[in-house]
């Protein structure tokens, strides 16, 4: 018996997989915790993954959280250890009285183990090779056998993952019943060997609803798809690559005429990222919707392009997945880290808009919506993600579309515009939102054609070098970006109960752990306020959070709180009202991690009588 | 100011093409390069070539990138549309063009410091995918914006007007065509119009990525002796296998040409190529060929001018592509959103 009583939690708990990368655990995981939700019970997994195709760690974390808490919560319950080389680390991170799941077909010295878990052993090596001979049949077999073992041991119910065994493999009878029979042979040696269930159960409920469980990713390219997007032109690089793949799979199903086969799109792998880019400008100028994904280093290289779509105002749409920077960084881990690589890229002066989805619901409709504005602006449209949101299945609320949407082309003049001869001026703001007319090449026999260019011009496209010229448009840019402002999602906030001082502001894939923190403050007595900025340009209700609240806590996935310096810098507060709380690891942030930081200075901010302190 | 209108005043008899369209229909603004400058005579001879090819001149999308030659695409086809983008990159933004229209002739303008330099990467990969275009380098060897470096087309021993001799091996853009796939290949002078005009004019019949590399010399920068890139040196190394007419439509074959020396080359859209051959044993279909005859003539410092490869029955991006005929950029919510049904299937897949 353990020195320490065994965890028992019902529908709460954290199973973390230990792999070798390359084995083929991947499906078999994900079915685990895909088979948790068939229970009506909600969970949040992880991918934590090397840069590497085989034979490095990979882990999968699956937190089963009835009450909905969709971040990451920290620590781990229930280690399923597969992997010999990460096997101390992996004892070492169980929670005291939390389990160890082995395979036990070869002895293992008890120094091995710790004397505060519950070790549960199951010769998976020895089932598997006693039943199949085939190698690749061996390894592919024992992820599903150990799948069985855990669901005996968790008190889960068979037919839901047989179920989801069907499904996945429907038409393919052969692969069905094998894998069937797998789940079963790991689910029968454990009910005849072992004491099931163990204290963590999974038991039926109805927390799940009508959610859908998605990658960002995949969603991003649906809200691609949706939106409009013909163009895409992207590099492969972790963790963007599954945006334009997703984009293609979705094309290829929603995107073919059926009468004669014909793509309603063009999907170009670029050499790198700066043709990727400069197609997307190119196609964006010649009035087709056009994308890239990306990631911190592809920014890097499309910096000089951000530049010319922003001064020779040309829309374009990056969906930016962001991983640990700088240079190749941590390519396999989570940050919030080129907030101002984005909001200020290119040389010169120059300003971009930003786009903050929390989750895959969000990333599908900012990404729609990222192609009107884009359209709208004239200009490059970042849409934010993460590799938290990106790379991982997230449980979100349905995505939604109204058919009565028509796409915001923005200010194109068209031919018969020209014909009622309208004055054409390329740059020339009409009505003071900053935004002039654009056409399309190929309008016009002898009207409205302009020279696009880099370099200075007047409002009707001509060079011009003249500094009275130059500043003029600037001004103009200005008032663009001021204009943007109110078309991008607005902040929401979230008051606390009680009044209070105290503020925090958060974005992003931040958003769950966020949550969640809330609860565990308010259960030590701090109250604060929430306002989750989904945009840049700042809508002016940042502004007035600010100005309401002594204090604000700005929690974000980098080291240099980046966007607490682009609020600072935006809105020209006072630097000490706002106080980073910043995790940076390349792990997504936790609701304990948020939580103590907060508490920790609340506690400060709290003036301890002196007779009580010396006491 | 610092652009220069072109008085849009012409002659009443002025000459009209099939459209109805002058000269003057087809120019520019007025050149800001120097005077003598071989660019100029380039886009002398692509509004000669649009003009003869009755071009409807909106229709024509001129990109470039950044340079003395990037600029000129400011000088011709007014009623166009000009992207003069980013230095290198022409290609990308061309190929994104054409992308989302299928429907314009896009014609491509850069220099040798954009195209063999910088951007010598989005040369190869373009012309690798076959975008329907017209590339054409205007190549003196010389960055003349900067101030006279050398570029990497510049030949090796070649020297400097400051007297430098350049070391560095000089990249062929033409051997690099052909071998990268180019379905169009020439080479032409800016200082020889009769073999250029009907070259841009096939190059732009021609479906498919085709590449001009004209040499045309910097009279700023690179016009001295000792220089191979000098209107002297071109003139006394020129060596042209073929010349060329191009027939459009129901054009007669106006010339007599002597049997024997020409061939004729049917392009995809019916167009004809008459084919003038100098060198009696030049196969302008056979790229390997092609390509051993241009390091052969290479070596001897000679400079092979005229039509050097075409396939006229090539392919392009788009076919590569499957894409649609209508283009993409006219293409609305109706035809391109999948609708709230299918989404609500999809939503029910991800449960």
């Amino acid at each position: 018996m353990p020195d320490k009583k065994p965890i028992s939690s019902v529908n709460d708990f954290v199973v973390r997989f230990a792999n070798v990368n390359g084995s083929g655990s991947a499906s078999a995981n994900e079915m685990f915790a895909r088979a948790i939700l068939r229970h009506g019970v909600p969970v949040s997994p992880r991918n934590i993954f090397p840069s590497n195709i085989q034979g490095l760690p990979t882990w999968y974390e699956v937190r089963v959280t009835e009450d909905g808490h969709l971040g990451a919560r920290g620590g781990v319950d229930m280690m399923v250890a597969m992997n010999p080389q990460t096997w101390d680390k992996d004892v070492a991170g169980i929670e005291p009285g939390g389990y160890l799941f082995y395979d036990s077909t070869k002895p293992m010295p008890s120094t091995k183990f710790r004397d505060d878990i519950t070790v549960i052993g199951v010769p998976l090596t020895a089932i598997t090779n006693s039943t199949y001979t085939d190698p690749r049949q061996r390894q592919l077999f024992k992820n599903i056998i150990y799948l069985g073992a855990l669901s005996a041991l968790l008190d889960m119910d068979p037919k839901l993952i047989e179920q989801l065994i069907g499904e996945q493999y429907k038409g393919k009878e052969k692969l069905l019943s094998s894998n069937v029979h797998a789940l079963h042979l790991g689910r029968d040696w454990a009910l005849q060997n072992l004491k099931c269930p163990i204290g963590l159960r999974v038991k039926k409920s109805d927390k799940v609803g009508d959610r859908i469980f998605i990658e960002g990713n995949s969603a991003a390219a649906l809200g691609a798809v949706y939106g409009g997007a013909t163009v895409c032109a992207w590099y492969p690089i972790t963790p963007s690559s599954s945006v334009a793949e997703a984009f293609t799979a979705h094309c290829k199903k929603y995107r073919h005429d059926p009468e004669t086969g014909k793509a309603k799109y063009a999907i170009v792998q670029g050499e790198d990222e700066l043709a990727s880019i400069g197609i997307v400008i190119g196609a964006s100028w010649n009035g087709a919707r056009a994308f890239t994904a990306t990631s911190g280093p592809g920014i890097s290289l499309m910096t000089e392009f951000i530049g010319l779509s922003y001064f020779a105002e040309i829309p374009a749409v990056i969906m930016n997945i962001q991983r640990a920077g700088p240079s190749t960084g941590m390519p396999t881990r989570t940050q919030q880290c080129d907030i101002i690589a984005c909001a200020y890229a290119s040389h010169g002066d120059t300003k971009h808009v930003l786009l903050f989805p929390e989750d895959p619901a969000e990333a599908f409709e900012f990404a729609a919506a990222a192609f009107d504005l884009a359209e709208r602006l004239q200009t490059t449209i970042f849409l934010m993600l993460d590799l938290d949101i990106g790379m991982n299945h997230r449980l979100c609320r349905p995505l939604k579309w109204d058919d009565a949407k028509q796409y915001d082309r923005g200010k194109v003049m068209t031919a018969e515009m020209l014909e009622e001869g309208r004055d054409f001026g390329r740059y020339l703001d009409v009505d003071g939102d900053g935004i002039p007319y654009r056409t399309y090449p190929g309008t016009h026999p002898t009207k409205g054609s302009y020279f696009t260019r880099g370099t200075s011009r007047d409002r009707y496209a001509r060079y011009s070098e003249e500094g009275s010229v130059y500043a003029d448009n600037m001004q103009r840019l200005m008032r663009k970006f001021e204009t943007a402002q109110d078309l991008v999602p607005r902040p929401l906030q979230a008051n606390a109960e009680r009044p209070t001082k105290y503020g925090v502001i958060y974005f992003g894939s931040t958003s769950p752990a966020m949550d969640e923190a809330i609860g565990l403050l308010e259960a030590r007595g701090h109250q604060l306020d929430r306002l989750r900025i989904r945009a840049f340009p700042f809508h002016s209700s940042v502004a007035s959070f600010l100005a309401e609240h002594d204090f604000v806590y700005v929690v974000e996935q980098n080291r240099d709180s980046q966007l607490r310096q682009l609020i600072v810098n935006e809105n020209g507060i006072d630097p000490v009202r706002l106080v980073p709380i910043v995790h940076y690891d390349g792990s997504p942030i936790t609701a304990r991690f948020i939580a103590k930081a907060i508490g920790d200075h609340q506690d400060h901010l709290k003036v301890t009588p002196l007779r009580k302190a010396v006491s | 100011m610092t652009y220069i209108a072109k008085p849009k005043f012409h002659h009443p008899s002025l000459k009209k093409n099939e459209l109805g369209y002058t000269h003057r229909d087809y120019e520019g603004k007025i050149s800001t390069l120097c005077a003598g400058c071989g660019h100029d005579s380039i886009t002398a001879s692509i509004i000669e070539a649009c003009y003869e090819l009755s071009i409807e001149p909106h229709r024509v999308a001129k990109i470039s990138g950044i340079g003395c030659s990037s600029k000129t695409p400011d000088y011709f086809l007014g009623n166009s549309h000009g992207f003069n983008s980013v230095h290198g990159r022409m290609p990308s933004v061309l190929t994104g063009a054409n992308l989302a229209n299928r429907d314009l002739i896009y014609l491509g303008v850069s220099g040798d410091g954009d195209s063999a330099s910088i951007g010598f990467g989005q040369f190869a990969h373009s012309i690798r995918r076959g975008v329907n275009m017209t590339y054409i380098v205007e190549n003196n060897g010389v960055y003349g914006l900067t101030k006279g470096q050398f570029s990497a087309t510049a030949d090796r021993g070649s020297k400097s007007k400051k007297g430098v001799t350049n070391t560095d091996n000089a990249i062929d853009l033409v051997a690099i065509a052909l071998q990268l796939g180019a379905t169009f290949v020439a080479r032409s002078f800016s200082g020889d119009k009769t073999q250029l005009v009907p070259l841009i004019a096939a190059a732009i019949r021609h479906k498919g990525a085709s590449f001009i590399d004209v040499i045309s010399p910097c009279i700023a920068f690179n016009n001295h002796a000792g220089s191979t890139k000098s209107f002297d040196y071109v003139r006394e190394h020129n060596d042209a296998v073929n010349r060329l007419d191009v027939l459009v439509g129901r054009d007669p074959i106006a010339v007599d040409y002597a049997p024997g020396t020409v061939q004729m080359v049917e392009q995809h859209d019916g167009s004809k190529i008459a084919l003038r051959k100098i060198d009696a044993d030049y196969d302008p279909h056979d790229r390997l060929g092609a390509q051993t005859f241009l390091a052969r003539h290479a070596a001897k410092g000679q400079i092979v001018t005229g039509l050097l490869y075409v396939d006229p029955d090539a392919e392009d991006l788009h076919e590569h592509l499957n894409t649609v005929e209508t283009p993409l950029n006219s293409l609305e919510a109706d035809t391109l959103c999948p609708g709230s049904a299918v989404l609500d299937k999809i939503n029910a897949s991800l449960r």
